[in-house]
């Protein structure tokens, strides 16, 4: 704890990179699919065994956050994102691996204790229909969080600083005594949004804040979250699956397949020069409007299920470039020329550009 | 809250009479019969001892000769009895007060046993999952299994075996409580419990987690309000149920004694002279308790569709 007040007072920026702000070891979250005791006993060769099944949604993820930058992390559906973000929030307990917060370790701390980093880390929701109470007016939704962690407060302040948020967010102060569904999608995710802005936290984890919303609103809520990243100098971890919001919001990318790490670099170096196979083929897959572009990289097959894992590199299967070693060793990430981090057995050796 | 932060705080009359509840009360009339219908029940239920022309659990009052008199409009009626007397000699309308106050208590004390009973439990096993909802369902598949009148039986029985029958009757109207509150809170159980597994999932409700809201307060102030159309729905038919569960108890001989009729006693003590032409012991109050349910259902459903905001501002 007093590490990480001191790192957060003193305004040396050397001190700031050396810490970084949230720091992901080792990650594990797997999830049952066996059901309960009874259900998981099963006849083997004439044997009563305990079977049980997983479904492995991240498998070993190493990740550092630094204080002030939009860590944006991409991958398609089910590849553990979400589970990611979820876990940093502690919506779920990690199976294994740490999570710590400006130097203290949260994933095991008990719900009193984790109460001064529920003001600091703020989490904005994909779906902004489902995530206002239907049944509470817009000014108690974004009282609530004021009043729990300051419970000192008076109402008059309490709604003095609902008023402020809600300005900052441009939400009008009328809209306080009607309830969410009386709103379209971008202005509940403005709501949402001001909710997460009320406790005046300094790390926001942003699950696809804008995937459920209307094109025309995207950007809106987009440069809304910049600007709020600007006035309150803010450190998001942004899941999408949209390169283009990544290439305009990112500070650095966060590659992920099937649960794991492909490739951590700086959005600029990712976008020009993807080093990861499979980023590779991502890139390739953005449409573009010059038609000078070779044909995008096809990848064969399908994503494994992350129930039987592949052995070795996660992407061996569907990789153009893979070798015996790729099914038989878990690439580790590598640093590169560049700055960034790839896991693939193939740039270590050289093999691929 | 419904006032804002320029809006200075309204009085709690002003705020009822901007309130959407109002504003529909006035253009539904069934719910404004119903309304107008409970109340007058309620009120003449409660004020029994004032209104009713004669103390039927006075047993000085009771005049035998005067057994099985018919109502106003028929031969033979007596101007003093309204609606006539039962076999014992009581007045038919005297009764019926005194029987729906014994009825009332014993429906909405019931419900209030059961749904304070079924929403602590429903909330506990649908949030918190695990064990603890394994726990608490097989308890509520345990007592489904034993039906209201079984548990009835038993602990009527039991009290009468041990407390004597004079205490018994002394403590009908708490024990009809305790014993149809406790048999039937987990239909309560299971529909809170359903409903909260659906809002579970809900991102409001992570949004509340990741707060840092304890448990309970999610439960009671985020789950709970979207679970209250259902619990409103079952609200109506328990009360109904529970009143009618206490006629049945009753009938059997089990519930209120022939001393301090409910209206279920009355419908019994009523019955064994329905085919002997005094049809009305029984048919009167049975046409009281009709009305009394159908009104508390009539008053849930207009409740339902008012208390759900999603309906009237969407």
């Amino acid at each position: 704890m007093n590490v990480m007040s001191q790192t957060v007072k003193t305004p040396g920026a050397d001190i700031q990179e050396e810490t970084p702000l949230l720091e992901i070891r080792g990650l594990v979250k797997r999830f049952s699919l066996s059901g309960d005791f009874l259900e998981q006993l099963r006849f083997k060769g004439g044997k009563l065994v305990r079977h049980q099944e997983y479904v492995h949604a991240i498998n070993g993820v190493d990740l550092a956050i630094r204080r002030g930058e939009a860590l944006c992390v991409v991958g398609e559906s089910g590849c553990g994102k979400s589970t990611v973000a979820r876990t940093v929030m502690g919506l779920l307990q990690p199976s294994a691996g740490e999570i710590r917060y400006g130097g203290s370790r949260i994933d095991n701390m008990s719900t009193r204790e984790l109460m001064p980093f529920r003001r600091r880390m703020q989490m904005i929701f994909q779906n902004p229909y489902a995530s206002l109470n239907p049944r509470m007016t817009i000014q108690q939704t974004l009282e609530e969080p004021i009043r729990l962690h300051h419970p000192g407060w008076d109402s008059t302040r309490v709604r003095d600083k609902v008023a402020e948020v809600m300005a900052s967010v441009g939400i009008a102060q009328d809209w306080g005594t009607r309830y969410g569904h009386e709103f379209s999608g971008g202005q509940r995710q403005r709501i949402a949004i001001a909710r997460a802005l009320a406790v005046d936290p300094e790390f926001i984890v942003a699950d696809e804040p804008i995937s459920a919303l209307d094109v025309s609103i995207q950007a809106q809520v987009l440069n809304l979250l910049m600007e709020a990243q600007q006035q309150h100098n803010l450190t998001y971890l942004f899941i999408t699956h949209d390169l283009a919001v990544v290439e305009h919001f990112g500070t650095r990318v966060v590659v992920m397949y099937l649960g794991r790490i492909c490739e951590v670099a700086p959005t600029a170096t990712l976008f020009s020069r993807p080093r990861h196979p499979y980023t590779q083929a991502l890139m390739s897959a953005i449409p573009r409007l010059e038609d000078d572009r070779p044909q995008h990289l096809r990848l064969k097959g399908e994503v494994p299920t992350p129930v039987n894992l592949p052995s070795g590199c996660v992407f061996h299967g569907r990789c153009p470039h893979a070798n015996e070693r790729c099914g038989r060793e878990i690439p580790a990430l590598i640093d590169t020329a560049e700055g960034s981090q790839v896991a693939c057995h193939g740039v270590e050796e050289g093999r691929i550009g | 809250m419904t006032t804002s932060t320029t809006v200075p705080r309204a009085g709690r009359w002003e705020r009822l009479r901007d309130s959407y509840l109002l504003y529909s009360f006035k253009r539904d009339l069934v719910a404004q019969l119903s309304l107008l219908i409970f109340i007058a029940m309620v009120a003449v239920a409660i004020l029994a001892p004032w209104l009713a022309p004669m103390n039927p659990y006075d047993l000085a009052q009771i005049d035998i000769m005067a057994s099985e008199m018919p109502p106003f409009w028929m031969a033979g009626s007596d101007d003093a009895y309204l609606l006539g007397t039962d076999a014992q000699g009581r007045d038919l309308l005297s009764t019926i007060l005194y029987g729906a106050r014994v009825s009332l208590i014993i429906g909405f004390g019931a419900v209030a046993l059961q749904a304070a009973l079924g929403i602590c439990f429903g909330l506990l096993a649908g949030y918190l999952g695990g064990r603890i909802d394994a726990f608490l369902m097989r308890l509520a598949d345990i007592q489904l299994s034993f039906s209201t009148l079984m548990v009835a039986i038993v602990v009527g029985a039991l009290v009468k075996a041990i407390f004597g029958s004079s205490t018994f009757s002394a403590y009908a109207v708490p024990l009809l409580v305790l014993i149809i509150g406790l048999a039937e809170w987990p239909q309560y159980a299971r529909t809170v419990r359903a409903s909260v597994l659906a809002e579970k999932g809900k991102e409001y409700v992570d949004a509340a987690r990741t707060m840092g809201l304890p448990s309970r307060r999610i439960m009671f102030r985020h789950i709970l309000p979207n679970t209250l159309s259902p619990i409103f729905v079952i609200s109506t038919v328990q009360v109904a149920n529970a009143i009618i569960s206490e006629a049945a108890l009753s009938f059997l001989g089990l519930g209120m004694p022939e001393t301090h009729p409910s209206l279920g006693s009355l419908i019994k003590s009523g019955f064994d002279y329905l085919q002997s032409g005094s049809w009305w012991i029984t048919l009167i109050p049975g046409a009281v308790l009709v009305a009394l349910v159908l009104v508390i259902n009539l008053l849930g459903d207009w409740l339902r569709d008012v208390l759900n905001p999603r309906l009237y501002k969407g």
